[in-house]
């Protein structure tokens, strides 16, 4: 059995809290997710996979219930300190992508970075073999709005990894990509679990399911799990 | 401390590649603000110098004029007062002056005209300031006619031209013999326009005023100092009417400020809610924020200053010579001292650089704590 590295325990989320329209996202989930495994949240459209991401991704915290990442407590930590589990624990993949238009696909790479200022000759190398690994570096140089969808999620990907966090967070990383391109996605989620990574998935695509890199599948409904 | 230094570097960077992106509208900002500080620094560097260089000027001037009142208006002075004051003890010297105004119809001018006291002009000569040759066309050994106070003409012959370097005073001075300028106004021999006074000791310049006014009860002693503290109140008068002025210009930019400062656009915060998904700190995003509006402001403050600079001293202000100069129709055609007021600076610095950084950084910092998750969604 693998070390637990995240854990919920009757977790609930809010939005609107107080008012008329509010609405429990996520409510009274408990969920353990080992080191170095793939898991995927599944369900349909507003079953709360999203918004239990951002929970276990330390980008929100929960309204009721414990959030423990690496064994510490995180659901009523200040921001700041939030920020820090984020930088140094989780690399996103967002569903839009996210990356700053206006600016190159390397300097995307680096971005995550900048605040730990680390020797800029070291951090462009680092951003320039991932991009190498991930079939960008031609790219480099290239403004972000230039890229093709693929192009794009693979530059996010590098992103993702340029603080060499141990786990990855992908949300729907497939519903913009067509079937060529989603199998080169998981193929890409195959290296990063051998490389002993955490990749944790949100996706409603049969393909991402059916893929054998899945360890472990999560169905939500109604911001429960169901299976 | 290489690490902080590090970090700034990369948060700079970052800042010169944002504002980039918005290249035109940045532009334009920039070119606005640039603008404002340019008139305001102007209409400052402009006053500060005229103010100082009335300053020296007046540093050789006398101590005390006396005027003669009658019915509480300027009148000529009785030649037998310079002797009545030649008495008081503490004063140096006592001088009748000759001076007075000549409208020219010709320039459609106004001149000032006086004896001078070091120097003699012989008859029928004259002695002109350069803004007077400028505006007539004049030049030395030319005759210029003046029409005297019961019509006839006087004719009189350049035999100088003053120099530019005091221009501030001498542009449109006319110097002339003591007779030419007894028959130019009708002034009878024995009157004196007023009477200057040196004093040996300049902090017993009040108690010598008071001296003057119990022998002579019937004049007016004006201290040097008044005339400077005068003059100070005149530009300052200027300056005020200039800046209230451009406080319509000010209020323009501080809208146009405010708009590009605190309406965070939807692109703008998407892209907080991303670098704080990323690993940005709140304050990551705020010194990003602060370096951005440095670097407008400070740009803007930099390069309207100099231009400012360049503007006052190097062009002698053309833009506004004319208001802040004064009512003289002959514009003085000079250049000024280079002095820059470090009061002032810091004031110009505090009203543009400051607030503008300021409007930055509320909206930004609203932003900025907010839960990142939204970026999700």
């Amino acid at each position: 059995m693998s070390e637990a590295f995240i854990e919920l325990r009757g977790v609930r989320k809010a939005y609107n809290e107080g008012l008329p329209n509010q609405f429990w996202a996520v409510d009274g989930v408990d969920l353990t997710l080992e080191r170095g495994r793939v898991t995927l949240l599944t369900g349909p459209s507003g079953s709360g996979k999203t918004t239990l991401l951002t929970l276990l991704g330390c980008l929100a915290r929960p309204t009721e219930g414990r959030v423990r990442v690496a064994g510490q407590d995180v659901s009523s930590l200040p921001e700041r300190f939030l920020t820090e589990q984020r930088r140094h624990n989780f690399g996103f993949v967002f569903q839009q992508f996210n990356l700053i238009r206006g600016l190159s696909v390397l300097d995307n790479v680096m971005l995550p970075a900048f605040p730990l200022a680390p020797p800029h000759g070291e951090l462009r190398s680092r951003a320039l073999q991932l991009l190498g690994e991930l079939g960008l570096e031609h790219r480099s140089d290239a403004r972000v709005e230039w890229l093709s969808g693929g192009e794009a999620q693979r530059a996010a990907i590098a992103r993702a990894l340029i603080n060499d966090p141990p786990v990855v967070i992908a949300d729907e990383p497939t519903a913009n990509l067509d079937t060529h391109l989603s199998k080169a996605f998981l193929a890409i989620v195959e290296r990063l679990k051998d490389e002993g990574r955490t990749v944790i998935l949100s996706s409603h695509d049969a393909l991402v399911a059916e893929a054998t890199i899945v360890d472990r599948i999560v169905s939500l409904r109604d911001g429960k799990v169901v299976g | 401390m290489r690490h902080w230094i590090a970090r700034q570097r990369y948060l700079i960077d970052y800042t010169v590649a944002a504002l980039a992106r918005r290249m035109a509208k940045n532009a334009g900002l920039v070119a606005v603000y640039t603008a404002l500080v340019f008139v305001v620094a102007s209409v400052l560097l402009y006053s500060h110098a005229l103010k100082r260089e009335a300053g020296f000027l007046l540093q050789g001037a006398p101590e005390v004029v006396l005027q003669k009142l009658t019915a509480g208006r300027h009148d000529l002075v009785p030649a037998d007062y310079v002797e009545k004051l030649q008495g008081i003890r503490g004063v140096r010297s006592v001088q009748g002056r000759l001076w007075g105004y000549y409208f020219d119809p010709l320039a459609a001018a106004n001149f000032t005209v006086m004896v001078p006291p070091d120097r003699v002009i012989p008859a029928g000569s004259i002695v002109i300031g350069e803004g007077i040759a400028r505006t007539r066309g004049a030049a030395e050994g030319d005759v210029m006619a003046m029409r005297g106070s019961d019509g006839a003409l006087i004719l009189l012959r350049i035999a100088e031209i003053l120099p530019r370097d005091a221009n501030i005073v001498t542009a449109d001075l006319l110097l002339v013999g003591e007779a030419d300028f007894r028959a130019l106004f009708g002034i009878t021999p024995g009157l004196y326009t007023d009477v200057v006074l040196s004093v040996a000791q300049p902090r017993e310049v009040r108690t010598i005023a008071e001296k003057v006014l119990l022998r002579l009860p019937d004049t007016r002693p004006v201290l040097r100092e008044e005339i400077l503290r005068t003059y100070e109140a005149v530009f300052d008068w200027r300056e005020g009417i200039v800046l209230m002025l451009l406080v319509g210009a000010g209020l323009a930019f501080v809208i146009l400020a405010w708009e590009k400062a605190s309406g965070l656009s939807a692109d703008e915060q998407r892209e907080i809610g991303v670098l704080k998904a990323v690993g940005w700190e709140t304050g990551d995003v705020l010194t990003m924020k602060l370096w951005e509006g440095a670097l407008v402001s400070g740009f803007a403050f930099l390069a309207g200053f100099s231009l400012a600079y360049w503007h006052v001293f190097t062009f002698s202000a053309p833009l506004f010579a004319p208001v802040l100069k004064g009512w003289s129709v002959l514009y003085p055609d000079f250049r000024l001292t280079p002095a820059v007021d470090g009061l002032q600076l810091a004031s110009l610095f505090l009203f543009t650089v400051v607030p503008y950084v300021a409007a930055t950084l509320v909206p930004v910092w609203r932003a900025a704590v907010t839960d990142p998750d939204r970026v999700m969604r």
